[in-house]
């Protein structure tokens, strides 16, 4: 039988007369909860801003041809030789097709499977960039410019002109902003490319690639699927890549191993691909969940602290109040709700600190070459953390408030009163 | 006549520095409407005995009564309600709760106890302060009214709940002989007119003569 209105009267009572030392408590657990949201918030947004720099132009499986040298060599096939210790010297790769074999089927089969968000054919090859007497080799990939901009967000890399451009230009081509540079061309001038069989075709500049690693945007462009098979001089059938982008990353992995042995082509999936990239990510979340809870661990000391010396102050009380008839329970409810109050108070504060300096970290311009999409700081501002920093206050209070007062709950008034 | 409260062959020891036998075979009674005083020198075990008979200390051997019932061994949150509902306490130093109101100090007892609304609790409180002249005080912070008055708080605190019993642990010893009569006065007019026991440990002679029976210790045990 608890009376919790007289029990929060004398909790309340306590710490309004001691304003200053319950804001103190409190305003530990408002900076330990604020700095957690802040932090988090910012940590995982600089995270998920550099895993997507990687992940979202990266498709979950990718598939082509690879060039590589057969498994198995015409001698395995010899039955005589069977039970003999074969030695073959200098194998060399089997001359197959770069393209890959009922491609359109297969993209059909995959756009069917209910894991796989999209399926988009691409054709790479490699090209001479062509100014006055200067060569400079370069990659061109066919791409159906649309679709990339929705699986693979290609809409962010394009600084200039725009997906749809590309997609409703015959012989358009998005030129990598590094070569742009170089021949100093703008949307609107045409650069020659040359195949490396020869032939030159002049395409209109649509607009520019930029995806942040310099390297490849000194080399890469982009034109429709169709402009590269005329370049070519290929069927519109002939496909190099299949990209696929699945609705859970995690299914990458079998299914990726399923086209393997279904298709007989290469198929690497995102985790093999930017193995050292997740380890990255991995060790960066790590760090900012030590220092949060390093932060919050802080912040219940302090509540432990001024409770501890509250009840130390409060021992005649405490000896009055059992004189009168209250119980050890009721001792310690009164500092247990006393401890919840401060976090519970504190904590709904540092939330909205944490909220409010978030917000204001997002609005901080932010410009780097790397990343032409983002202007101000990245902030995931995921409600999730707000519910794990709130419960943690929660929880952290509870300790903080349960050992001192058990003490409370223990005290002998007799020793208090005659001790006087 | 009813017996409010009976000690039966109580014994206590001190454990610590060295075993030391305080209390020795001590049995007495208190009828309703006594009011009976301890006296006896320092340190002869009167204050240690008046603790055991609060129920504040648990650590004896022997038995207690309180009103027939025996409370000895009865688990401690049974004890503070006992003490809550059926002994009413004043004490040296007069304890209040320094950053209540007289009027809320007055009221905690009647409101752990429960049994009414807190209307009814504050009109008990008003009431109660009005017997002992001191209703004018009622909105003050406990801290901020005198040593005297605090007293009288205490005693109004220890009749919210119109327990069987009052106990005193010297409530005039820190006050001077003003203020002392006048307490004293005041558990005589209880006494007197409300029928209340009172088991009252004084150092104060004149203070005890005028009680109804004197209980006077001497080395742990009562000697008279």
């Amino acid at each position: 039988m608890t009376n919790w209105s007289i029990i929060l009267g004398i909790a309340k009572t306590h710490l309004l007369t001691k304003i200053k030392q319950t804001s103190i408590a409190a305003l530990g657990v408002t900076f330990g909860i604020g700095s957690y949201i802040t932090l988090v918030c910012f940590m995982t947004g600089l995270n998920t801003m550099l895993d997507d720099l990687i992940l979202n132009q990266t498709p979950h499986v990718h598939i082509y041809n690879e060039i590589e040298p057969a498994k198995q060599q015409p001698v395995s096939l010899y039955d005589d030789l069977n039970n003999s210790f074969n030695v073959i010297h200098s194998i060399k790769p089997k001359l197959s097709q770069k393209k890959i074999h009922n491609a359109i089927p297969i993209i059909h089969y995959l756009e069917n499977n209910d894991n796989v968000r999209g399926a988009l054919p691409q054709v790479k090859t490699q090209i001479f960039y062509i100014a006055g007497s200067i060569e400079i080799g370069g990659n061109l990939t066919g791409i159906n410019a649309i679709d990339e901009a929705k699986y693979f967000n290609m809409g962010d890399y394009i600084i200039e002109g725009s997906a749809e451009a590309l997609q409703n230009t015959d012989n358009g081509i998005l030129l990598g902003i590094g070569i742009a540079k170089k021949m100093a061309l703008k949307i609107g001038d045409r650069v020659q490319v040359s195949p490396i069989n020869g032939g030159i075709f002049p395409l209109k500049i649509v607009g520019f690639y930029q995806s942040g690693i310099a390297d490849l945007d000194a080399i890469q462009s982009f034109t429709n699927i169709k402009t590269v098979q005329r370049i070519l001089g290929e069927a519109n059938n002939y496909i190099t890549d299949i990209n696929v982008k699945l609705f859970d990353i995690e299914k990458a992995v079998p299914l990726a191993r399923t086209i393997e042995q279904q298709f007989n082509l290469k198929a690497i999936d995102i985790k093999t691909a930017n193995a050292q990239f997740e380890t990255g990510t991995t060790i960066r979340n790590l760090i900012t969940y030590a220092v949060s809870i390093t932060l919050l661990i802080v912040a219940g000391f302090g509540i432990y602290n001024i409770l501890n010396m509250l009840i130390y102050e409060k021992m005649n009380d405490i000896a009055i109040l059992k004189a009168t008839g209250f119980s050890g329970n009721d001792v310690q409810l009164i500092f247990m709700s006393q401890a919840m109050i401060i976090g519970f108070v504190g904590g709904v504060l540092g939330l909205l600190i944490g909220f409010g300096l978030a917000s204001l970290i997002e609005t901080i311009p932010f410009q780097t070459e790397a990343l032409p999409t983002v202007e101000t700081y990245p902030i995931n501002m995921n409600p999730l953390y707000f519910v794990i920093g709130f419960s943690f206050t929660m929880l952290s209070t509870f300790f903080a408030g349960y050992l001192p007062s058990k003490k409370a709950k223990k005290i002998d008034p007799v020793k208090i009163i005659r001790g006087q | 006549m009813n017996i409010v409260l009976e000690a039966k062959h109580i014994n206590k020891y001190f454990k610590k520095p060295v075993k030391f036998h305080v209390l020795k075979d001590i049995s007495f009674q208190i009828k309703k409407g006594e009011f009976a005083s301890i006296m006896g020198k320092s340190g002869c075990g009167k204050s240690t005995l008046l603790y055991i008979l609060s129920t504040m200390d648990t650590d004896y051997d022997g038995e207690l009564y309180l009103n027939n019932e025996l409370i000895t061994g009865q688990d401690r949150t049974h004890l503070s309600y006992l003490r809550n509902k059926h002994i009413g306490f004043v004490f040296q130093f007069h304890y209040l709760l320094s950053e209540f109101s007289v009027l809320e100090n007055v009221m905690l007892p009647a409101k752990k106890l429960a049994e009414k609304t807190n209307q009814e609790i504050e009109n008990d409180a008003m009431q109660k302060l009005k017997i002992l002249n001191i209703e004018h005080l009622a909105k003050k912070r406990a801290s901020q009214v005198s040593g005297g008055e605090k007293q009288r708080v205490a005693i109004a605190r220890a009749l919210i709940n119109n327990p069987s019993i009052i106990m005193g642990d010297e409530p005039t010893g820190n006050l001077d002989s003003y203020n002392a009569e006048n307490v004293f006065n005041i558990f005589k007019q209880l006494s007197d007119e409300q029928g209340l026991s009172l088991l009252v440990v004084t150092h104060d002679k004149d203070f005890a003569n005028k009680t109804d029976r004197i209980i006077q210790m001497g080395d742990g045990r009562i000697i008279g």
